[in-house]
């Protein structure tokens, strides 16, 4: 029924793809709305919803039963009416425990809503299994403990689950999963002697992932679904995809578990029924609605101090829509723009985490109906597809968690949360001591002789700090990962990527705009440490005026370009855990707001506990020369030297993109075409106004659905905390009069 | 060299497409509306090389797009023509999309040269009718009612802009007067209708100035709607701001 293909003979999807899509040149004008059935289904979900806000945000949790791929018996919406079935525990919205990544958490999250973890799973838990958490905490060196306790290291995946790690969920939809079992057993029969250590560890894995399509494929049965065989029908494609994803959520609680790029594969299949009347486009339609709502009802139980880093329960289902092939077509279909058209049906949303794979080559439809998405809910990101493609090689790529490029099947990545490179700064200004304790941290950095900062003085001693953190750092990534492996694989995600796949080992940095601006003050003006009686710095007087990253100023954005390209020379130094290839970020999430509060006052003039900018924002209200000056300063940095992806977000009021709608669609995309062909990476964009915000905050009410994007992923406003709702309205809107 | 009040890297309301607007410092008018009345002195701004806005430009092109450029504004831009022409010049030579936004009071043979690197002009009619001009601005109107029928000898593509002041130049006479005026001038493309505001009146209070317009509402989306009918019928494109 489909186009013949190398696809045939090995596990192949990118050649399914290349042989089989239809790119699709027009606009959005045969889209459906939601169907009845959708309509009374996403009315239950909602009602779900509101219940779950009402209820200190957890509807409920199963604490006695341990969460994985078969643990549950069926869950439904409402059967008669669901088209695309599953759910993570038998009852919608209700929480399972998954106690590998640690016990502790479980037990606090389940008090935390009055509940019990259940004795028999504590037993387990406390006496006989180990989890990754305990691994972790056997290994760590005092320093690393240091680290995290003084804000340092803040974030690490130690005491949660690292997620990242996109399984090929297509692949189960191409070939069933008797299939892959056939494949990965062949891997098996190759994994011979000599039994080193890598080789045994890579046998074992391979064993647990065989394992895992077995439970897989029991997941089906259980829905009366036969799984072992490939789909026959968009209806089973979407289906069998949307089981495997299930299957992942139901063992592993990662941070973030992307789905991929898997609207294009659906196409595939939704365009063939279509071409033999098999169905129309109301129920294609229908099927990524019902597969939407049911990604969107995903929920991981986690604590409540979790939010500080990752604010407003995401899952970050994040799925790549867009971009081109290599052989330069593009990859948008029908089904792109169907993904879409799931935020007016069913209302905007954070998840999925939607991500346009932006090319200034793609159909200027398309970029059209995005620009108007945008301008609508606020609700998806870009990426830049023509900077990833020719960096990475790759054009059958996700994104994981935000920004972080995955080629499919081929590769994963080893999530690291991030390091503070203002506290650092810091560090390399106070002797290595930290500002905020006056504990010695580092102990090779001399005293400054003089307080007036000299630039060349500071710089030496920054690069000594940076040098030492990355080596903690470092360390702190290669015990979390090997333990993490250890006690809480993810092998049924595993099970849908290639044996033994290349590895990025995700670093993290925050306080860029921070350090840029203190190093151009320091350097432009005169800039004056103000120490307590022990000597730690409390202040710092500026004299003179300095220019501020964020305005297209090449006398600034210099070190915004140079601090990630040195600080990832170093990191790329360091022997990793299997040889993973080191990658950094320019990224916080929503921890910006919680660094802030453990750095002390900086020589940009920033006071003590103000937050950061996210990610590689500029400061709030230093970018005084418009929003394309801002966007400018920022496509400065090098993708080259944070390949894990360089977030930046954008918020602007809607009547400065244009009069009427027309107008604003257009500006958009001459704005998006216009960063990225400089090379930007990453954009999320919200068209709002702050009046809108601030009655959100004070009528939760009346805004359950309103969805704004942060640091590089999207949240229900309403779920943030006071502190990060008051965070986000203080940040640059860029507004004309 | 230019004497610089401001610039706005994102200007979408000052020509088509994305502009980069450069707002000149010193104005001739005093209008009693005026948005950006610390543009009027001619003291301050900041002196700019034409090299160093041409660079601008250039670094701000991959935004432009197939419409945008640039767009200078004021203040009263013509007043500094000269330095203008230099300006423009440059910037045609690079490929650039050029645009002045004006209240036409000024015709010289700067002004004139200026024109030939001018591919828009946005020229602010404040009133049609001269007596009611005058209490609007303090000056005449003749000069600008000259300005736009140069443009129109010379086929200049030009939009003009009319702020719907309450009271002050939103009288059905008014409007039929400035549609008598435009319906035979096959240079203008589009009609801007500018809703009055009063966005920029914090400004008055910090230049120590008293705002006469106080007493004035803003404009019914009944009046704009009516304002933008009327003019349909002599103007091929009428758009609310």
């Amino acid at each position: 029924m489909f186009k013949s293909g190398n696809w045939q003979n090995a596990i192949d999807v990118r050649d399914f793809v290349l042989k089989n899509v239809t790119p699709y040149d027009g606009e959005g004008e045969f889209l459906c709305d939601a169907s009845a059935r959708t309509k009374h289904l996403w009315q239950l979900c909602l009602t779900a919803i509101s219940e779950e806000r009402a209820n200190n945000g957890v509807l409920g949790i199963d604490n006695e039963v341990v969460s994985g791929i078969t643990s549950h018996g069926p869950g439904y919406i409402d059967q008669e009416h669901e088209l695309i079935v599953g759910l993570q525990t038998d009852q919608l919205l209700k929480r399972a425990m998954k106690p590998y990544g640690g016990i502790a958490v479980v037990e606090k999250a389940c008090q935390e809503h009055g509940l019990e973890v259940s004795d028999r799973v504590k037993d387990i838990f406390n006496n006989y299994a180990k989890t990754h958490n305990d691994g972790v905490f056997d290994v760590y060196t005092p320093e690393i403990r240091l680290f995290r306790s003084l804000g340092i290291l803040t974030g690490l995946p130690d005491n949660y689950a690292r997620g990242r790690i996109i399984g090929d969920y297509r692949r189960v939809a191409l070939y069933g999963t008797d299939r892959l079992i056939e494949a990965k057993k062949l891997d098996m029969l190759g994994l011979i002697g000599p039994m080193t250590d890598e080789r045994i560890r890579l046998r074992e894995e391979v064993a647990e992932q065989i394992k895992a399509l077995g439970q897989l494929r029991e997941l089906g049965a259980i829905y009366g679904l036969d799984l072992s065989r490939p789909a026959q029908s968009a209806q089973e494609a979407v289906q069998w995809v949307y089981l495997s994803y299930l299957a992942a959520v139901k063992e592993q609680d990662g941070a973030a578990m992307s789905l991929g790029n898997v609207s294009s594969f659906l196409d595939i299949y939704m365009e063939h029924d279509l071409q033999l009347g098999l169905i129309d486009e109301n129920y294609a339609q229908e099927l990524i609605d019902q597969f939407v709502m049911k990604l969107r009802m995903v929920r991981h139980l986690r604590m409540d101090a979790y939010n500080e880093i990752f604010a407003g329960d995401p899952t970050w289902v994040t799925e790549a829509i867009g971009g081109r092939l290599a052989d330069g077509r593009h990859k948008v279909t029908k089904t792109s723009f169907r993904f879409l058209q799931t935020l007016y049906n069913l209302g905007p949303s954070p998840e999925p985490n939607m991500t346009i794979l932006w090319s200034n080559s793609l159909p200027e439809g398309f970029k059209k109906f995005c620009a108007q998405v945008s301008i609508d809910t606020s609700s998806i990101q870009y990426e830049n597809d023509d900077l990833m493609q020719c960096t990475r090689n790759s054009d059958d790529y996700g994104i994981a968690c935000c920004v972080s490029f995955q080629e499919i099947g081929k590769q994963i990545q080893f999530f690291g949360a991030r390091t503070n490179l203002a506290k650092t700064l810091l560090l390399a200004i106070n002797g290595g001591r930290c500002e905020m304790t006056g504990k010695q941290v580092l102990h090779n950095i001399p005293e400054l002789k003089s307080d007036l900062l000299d630039l060349e003085e500071v710089m030496s001693n920054f690069r000594l700090a940076m040098k030492e953190v990355g080596r903690v750092y470092n360390d702190a990534m290669n015990i979390i990962h090997y333990m993490h492996d250890k006690y809480y694989y993810e092998k049924l995600q595993m099970a849908l990527v290639d044996t033994n796949p290349k590895v990025n080992l995700a670093y993290g940095a925050a306080g860029l705009s921070i350090v840029a601006d203190s190093l151009s003050a320091i350097k432009h003006a005169k800039v004056q440490v103000v120490r307590n009686e022990a000597g730690i710095s409390t202040d710092f007087k500026i004299e003179g005026d300095f220019p501020c990253y964020g305005n297209d100023d090449d006398r600034v954005d210099v070190f915004a370009k140079e601090i990630p390209a040195y600080f990832n020379k170093l990191l790329k130094e360091l022997p990793t855990y299997k040889n993973a290839e080191p990658t950094l970020s320019i990224l916080t999430i929503t921890s910006n707001v919680v660094y802030g509060k453990k750095t002390g006052a900086t020589p940009d003039g920033r006071a003590q506990g103000v937050a950061f900018a996210p990610g590689a924002n500029p400061m709030h209200g230093r970018d005084k020369s418009g929003a394309l000056a801002s966007l400018s300063s920022v496509a400065k940095i090098d993708y080259k030297d944070s390949l894990d992806g360089i977030s930046n977000t954008f918020s602007i009021v809607p009547k400065t993109l244009g009069a009427d709608m027309e107008q604003r669609k257009e500006n958009l995309v001459s704005i998006m075409d216009g960063y990225f062909s400089k090379d930007a990476h990453h954009l999320n964009v919200n068209v709002l106004n702050r009046e809108m915000l601030e009655d959100a905050m004070e009528h939760p009410e009346n805004y359950p659905q309103l969805t704004i994007r942060v640091s590089g992923y999207a949240v229900n406003f309403v779920r943030l905390t006071r502190a990060q709702q008051q965070d986000v309205i203080a940040r640059s809107f860029f507004e004309t009069i | 060299m230019l004497n610089v009040h401001s610039i706005e890297s994102l200007g979408t309301f000052d020509g088509p497409g994305i502009r980069l607007v450069f707002f000149l410092q010193g104005c001739n008018f005093k209008c009693l509306y005026c948005a950006n009345p610390d543009t009027i002195a001619f003291e301050g701004g900041n002196p700019y090389a034409t090299e160093d806005l041409v660079a601008m430009a250039r670094r701000q092109q991959p935004f432009f797009g197939k419409k945008g450029g640039i767009t200078v504004s004021g203040g009263e831009p013509l007043i500094q023509a000269k330095g203008l022409i230099e300006l423009f010049k440059a910037l045609k030579e690079a490929g650039f999309h050029t645009c002045i936004d004006t209240n036409g009071s000024l015709l010289n043979d700067d002004v004139k040269e200026l024109l030939d690197y001018t591919d828009l002009v946005l020229l602010d009619i404040k009133q049609a009718q001269e007596e009611r001009h005058r209490k609007l601005t303090g000056r005449s109107n003749a000069r600008t009612l000259a300005f736009a029928d140069y443009l129109a000898q010379r086929g200049k593509a030009t939009w003009i802009r009319y702020v719907l002041v309450p009271g002050y130049s939103d009288a059905e006479e008014d409007l039929h007067a400035l549609g008598q005026r435009l319906k035979d001038m096959h240079n203008v493309e589009k009609l801007e209708i500018q809703p009055y505001h009063k966005l920029g009146v914090h400004k008055y209070a910090s230049l120590g100035w008293e705002y006469a317009l106080s007493d004035v509402p803003a404009n019914t989306a009944e009046a704009l709607l009516k304002a933008k009918a009327l003019f349909q019928a002599y103007v091929p494109e009428v758009v609310i701001n």
